[in-house]
């Protein structure tokens, strides 16, 4: 059961991350990924729906037909990003002047509708809540990554603004990484976007080749003593 | 077992559909107005904050009461007036730029003088990183319209640098100051056009 709970977990923060492994929701990244305050906004902001989106199609998945599923879960996800537009901009009016912006760009994050489909509707809603949490966590990361490399190259600093989404308090995590710094537009440009990436991407795969080679040759050490 | 052969009917998926409809929107409409109080309070907030932004200084009455409403080119406009001694010193309201994404919805204060007092954004749907640059909280650009006026700069140099004017556009995203600085603009011919009523010295008209 541990096992099954570790799997999953390590599937949204890496093996299965929603941008390096399936590549999803690149509109959205390429959009607000110009700093890594913007980059962790928009994640927040998309695993508190890929939770809530996860838990409802999870326990409402014997209901659904196979038939009409997709149109199913769209108005379901689209309801989701309402409400919680609107709640925000009621109760929370200045997380949502920050947020609000992201907030509608949720809708067309396709992978919240491909963890409906690939996995809330197969699985038991403790399951589909474990991988809304994790997928999302991981694309939190993946975001803030991104919109930090983009940032540090783009404009010379790092969770800028970072007071005005998370608080006062959090005024620390303001960095000026080059002082100076003259900015280098392409990489706040969409373009800047693709490139950092791309170059991640490459990164992470070169990782998991070098895990790979080393856990073969452990084990025909294993093998051959 | 019954469940699974029900899902397969035409007439099951047709209910789920409009079942799901029917009650994401009723959920909707039912939120909406739940929370439609709490989000105009919020705005009115809001707003006053951006009029004591825009009108520095004090005013001896409460500007959210003194208003008139006059038609302008894109329809009618609401304005605040500030007094001292009886007297209008300063007016605000709201002028509405075409940005990237939408409409870009300021307040601007104007003196007496025609001469702007400040401008800020109230809403905006411009691109997280580029186009947000005219929020204060993000960038100084805005305050280059303090103290502008029609006549400094002259009225064809009311323009962003590409387009031949005195007003930055940021890198990357042009359409949004521009719209912007078209709409302080159109406002301030909107002051020029209408003083006598904006300074309430038109004698008996309301």
């Amino acid at each position: 059961m541990n096992e099954k709970y570790a799997r999953i977990t390590k599937d949204g923060l890496w093996n299965n991350n929603v941008v390096f492994a399936q590549m999803l929701a690149l509109c959205p990244l390429l959009a607000v990924t110009s700093s890594a305050t913007n980059g962790l906004g928009m994640g927040l902001a998309t695993t508190a729906v890929l939770l809530l989106s996860n838990i409802i199609v999870s326990s409402v998945r014997h209901l659904i037909s196979p038939e009409v599923r997709i149109p199913v879960y769209i108005v379901l996800i689209a309801t989701l990003v309402t409400l919680v537009d609107m709640s925000l901009n009621a109760w929370a009016h200045e997380l949502y002047k920050v947020l609000g912006l992201f907030i509608a760009l949720i809708v067309v994050n396709c992978a919240i509708l491909g963890r409906a489909e690939a996995f809330a509707s197969k699985n038991s809603v403790a399951d589909a809540a474990l991988d809304g949490l994790m997928m999302g966590v991981g694309f939190t990361l993946s975001l803030v990554v991104i919109g930090g490399v983009r940032e540090i190259f783009g404009s010379g600093t790092l969770f800028a603004n970072a007071h005005l989404l998370l608080g006062p308090a959090f005024a620390f995590l303001e960095t000026t990484i080059v002082p100076q710094y003259k900015g280098f537009l392409l990489m706040i440009l969409p373009p800047g976007g693709f490139m950092a990436v791309g170059l991640l991407l490459a990164a992470k795969r070169v990782i998991d080749r070098r895990h790979a080679e080393r856990v073969e040759a452990a084990a025909t050490v294993a093998a051959a003593s | 077992m019954k469940l699974e052969e029900l899902r397969g009917k035409l007439v099951y998926q047709g209910l789920l559909l409009g079942g799901a409809a029917l009650l994401t929107s009723a959920l909707l409409s039912f939120f909406s107005q739940a929370t439609e109080a709490d989000i105009k309070a919020a705005e009115a907030a809001d707003l006053k904050q951006s009029l004591s932004q825009v009108l520095p200084g004090e005013y001896e009455n409460d500007l959210l009461k003194d208003t008139v409403t006059l038609t302008g080119k894109k329809g009618e406009v609401l304005v605040y007036r500030g007094r001292r001694a009886g007297k209008v010193e300063a007016v605000v309201y709201q002028v509405i730029g075409n940005g990237y994404a939408g409409n870009i919805v300021c307040v601007m204060g104007v003196s007496r003088e025609g001469k702007i007092l400040g401008v800020r954004v109230i809403s905006h749907k411009e691109t997280p990183g580029l186009g947000d640059k005219i929020e204060p909280a993000k960038a100084k650009w805005i305050f280059d319209f303090d103290g502008k006026f029609l006549g400094d700069p002259p009225a064809d140099k009311w323009a962003v640098k590409k387009d031949g004017g005195v007003f930055d556009q940021f890198a990357g995203a042009t359409i949004t100051p521009r719209g912007v600085v078209n709409a302080v603009k159109g406002g301030l011919e909107f002051f020029d056009t209408n003083k006598a009523q904006l300074l309430d010295e038109a004698g008996t008209k309301p």
